[in-house]
């Protein structure tokens, strides 16, 4: 027995079956987005003045991701496009450039984790606070290099925008009985950081699961053209809309963690 | 672009696997068109997004507001062309128009709670 409503629209909705699925997904996908945006407004108006931290992300990398995401946004709906435009060869190419910007997305936000995970905070026994990135961090060595510069003060961390002020970095060699306490840039370090890997790791996590469905899509789901091509395009559609969600989604997470 | 238009090119295209008439072809490669325009209008939005975070207004809610208003118009592109949204079925609309209700109660809800501090509760 055929599945109903697969490739025409019902009579009372107007609309095939998983185009209402979809929907309804996206609409708790909203909700779940929300929550984490509105706990973010919360956390940043509960901060005490001058220590919600501002300039700590690279914004010209966040720019090249959100170009990255866009871009892969406008393949999406020209592989779908072309489906409509019976051209399955531009299909092929365009999914495929979809998945490799959703690769270029994933690789930039892992150098962006990691060189969160390799900056270090570290309070010397003296008062004094080293800020860096590790350049040596042997548990054997009776010592720790980091690369970056000291401060009297943790607020002084707070505000990085190197446009106003560039910081001078070098090479700082800690001896280890001279460690109070030592800590990286992880979730664990300060709210802000919590909520940063929060909602941009929720958010890799979509990348990853609509480009594993899209490459299933392009790859052994494409057979389905040859047998269905209007159930194919439609399958393509709904994948696109969530895809565009993703983006969506990233539209309004750069500007409020990477310039504002 | 009509809405009536629009909504035409989410629905099955009779003979879609045996040929497209001259008329759909042309539409769609209208569509197509304007699918590029929009690209690029985000692609500029972005921009502008990252050079107006650089511009002293003197009050740092304004960078805020500035840079979420734009973001707001980027969002509305991608889901008024990309997700067809400028013309979709009444039930698409009735959906979101719920989650918009249930989303602004939740911000609400959350940013109201903020000011909620029990009596003599001392805050920065």
């Amino acid at each position: 027995m055929d599945i109903p409503f697969v490739v025409h629209p019902r009579p009372d909705t107007g609309l095939y079956n998983a185009k209402v699925g979809i929907w309804i997904f996206l609409a708790s996908e909203v909700m779940l987005f929300g929550a984490l945006f509105s706990s973010y407004i919360l956390l940043r108006v509960g901060a005490p003045e001058g220590y919600w931290p501002r300039g700590w992300l690279n914004v010209p990398i966040g720019t090249v991701n959100t170009i990255v995401l866009i871009t892969s946004s406008i393949t999406t709906v020209m592989a779908w496009a072309s489906c409509k435009l019976n051209q399955f060869g531009k299909f092929k190419v365009f999914h495929a450039c979809t998945m490799l910007l959703a690769l270029t997305f994933v690789c930039i936000k892992s150098y962006e984790y990691h060189d969160k995970f390799t900056h270090y905070e570290i309070t010397l026994k003296d008062g004094r606070i080293a800020d860096g990135h590790i350049v040596a961090n042997n548990p054997k060595a009776d010592s720790v290099v980091i690369s970056g510069r000291y401060v009297q003060d943790r607020k002084d961390l707070y505000d990085l925008e190197v446009r106003k002020a560039p910081h001078h970095h070098e090479e700082i060699t800690i001896p280890r009985n001279q460690i109070a306490d030592m800590e990286s840039y992880g979730p664990w370090h300060n709210t802000y950081l919590a909520i940063y890997f929060t909602l941009t790791g929720l958010h890799a996590l979509h990348v990853i699961g609509g480009a594993i469905v899209i490459g299933f899509l392009w790859g052994p789901g494409s057979k389905l053209w040859e047998t269905d091509p209007e159930r194919f395009t439609n399958r393509i559609e709904i994948s696109g809309l969530f895809w565009h969600f993703v983006d969506l989604v990233w539209i309004f997470l750069f500007p409020v963690l990477y310039l504002i | 672009m009509t809405a009536q238009n629009h909504a035409s090119l989410t629905q099955p295209i009779a003979g879609q696997a045996s040929g497209l008439s001259h008329e759909d072809h042309e539409r769609l490669t209208l569509h197509v068109r304007r699918y590029l325009y929009v690209f690029y209008a985000l692609l500029f939005g972005t921009l502008v997004t990252v050079g107006a975070s650089y511009i002293p207004f003197g009050n740092h809610a304004i960078n805020i507001a500035v840079a979420l208003v734009i973001a707001c118009g980027k969002a509305s592109l991608v889901a008024g062309f990309f997700m067809h949204l400028i013309s979709e079925r009444k039930l698409i609309y009735g959906l979101l128009a719920f989650t918009a209700c249930f989303f602004l109660g939740l911000m609400f809800l959350i940013i109201s709670a903020y000011a909620d501090f029990p009596r003599l509760t001392v805050t920065h």
